[in-house]
């Protein structure tokens, strides 16, 4: 096994780890923990697909933003006080769903032969600079009605959470 | 070089989680999370499809941007949402928001 191959094994089980926690700890904290954990092992993957550029936003919108976010949600609502045990029918339903969905994708996974359909053996480096160029060139219209939906959103959350004004 | 199906596979599996999550859970915020792991299995799948299947075109890479900043948008609308839910029923679970249910 190559140190490559080990390495992705690594941060594999890593990621596989913090997903399972976040789905099964009982403390609504230690799941948003457990989703720190899974995230970054995600843009650790980015980095063995050598997309430098997407582990980064990884790290800063997923790892830091976004679950700063869901901590403050947790802290401000006292969801930690409700006790989080689901339901057993609801448990073991949710269970065979997604235990045939995982069976179903990894059949499709493995019976597929990627060789055919041109999978590289050789893994390229993704130039940044060439992505940044693309980004801005090719998908600029996209790129420009993404940075609208985040404005929208963000107005929108904020009149949704702002305090009712006092008449 | 790992094999392509490897990163597919771990895809797969965060997508079934997620799935298992979002099924199981009645907490709004942990349901959140549940959809945040479903986003990244795809974002695995997306960026592995890229770089093995098409290394000159960029797609895959410009997807998962685009979902990242989506998701992004979305996490903090759901989270205010969230907010306004407990301010006004002082609940978090799904399943006492029933005002709608006939």
């Amino acid at each position: 096994m190559s140190y490559e191959e080990g390495l992705f094994y690594l941060v594999a089980v890593v990621t596989g780890l913090g997903g399972l926690g976040v789905v099964l700890a009982r403390n609504v904290v230690y799941a948003a923990l457990f989703l720190i954990v899974a995230l970054l092992g995600v843009a650790g993957l980015f980095l063995l697909l050598s997309a430098e550029f997407l582990a980064l936003v990884q790290v800063l919108i997923y790892g830091a933003a976004v679950t700063i976010l869901m901590l403050f949600v947790i802290m401000l609502t006292r969801v930690r006080d409700v006790p989080t045990t689901p339901v057993a029918p609801q448990q073991s339903l949710g269970l065979a769903v997604a235990a045939s969905l995982f069976g179903l994708l990894a059949t499709a996974i493995l019976i597929t032969d990627w060789g055919a359909l041109g999978a590289t053996e050789e893994m390229t480096l993704v130039p940044v600079r060439e992505l940044g160029k693309v980004l801005f060139q090719r998908w600029s219209v996209p790129f420009e009605v993404a940075s609208l939906v985040l404005l929208v959103a963000l107005v929108g959350a904020i009149v949704l959470a702002r305090p009712e004004e006092e008449e | 070089m790992i094999p392509i199906q490897h990163f597919l596979l771990l895809g797969a599996l965060l997508f079934s989680l997620g799935v298992y999550g979002v099924l199981s859970r009645r907490n709004v915020v942990l349901i959140l999370m549940a959809v945040e792991l479903m986003l990244q299995g795809v974002n695995i799948n997306l960026v592995a499809f890229a770089v093995y299947l098409s290394p000159q075109e960029f797609r895959g890479l410009i997807f998962a941007l685009f979902v990242i900043t989506v998701a992004a948008a979305e996490v903090g609308l759901a989270l205010a949402i969230a907010l306004r839910l407990f301010r006004n029923r002082a609940t978090a679970n799904v399943d006492e928001v029933d005002t709608l249910r006939w």
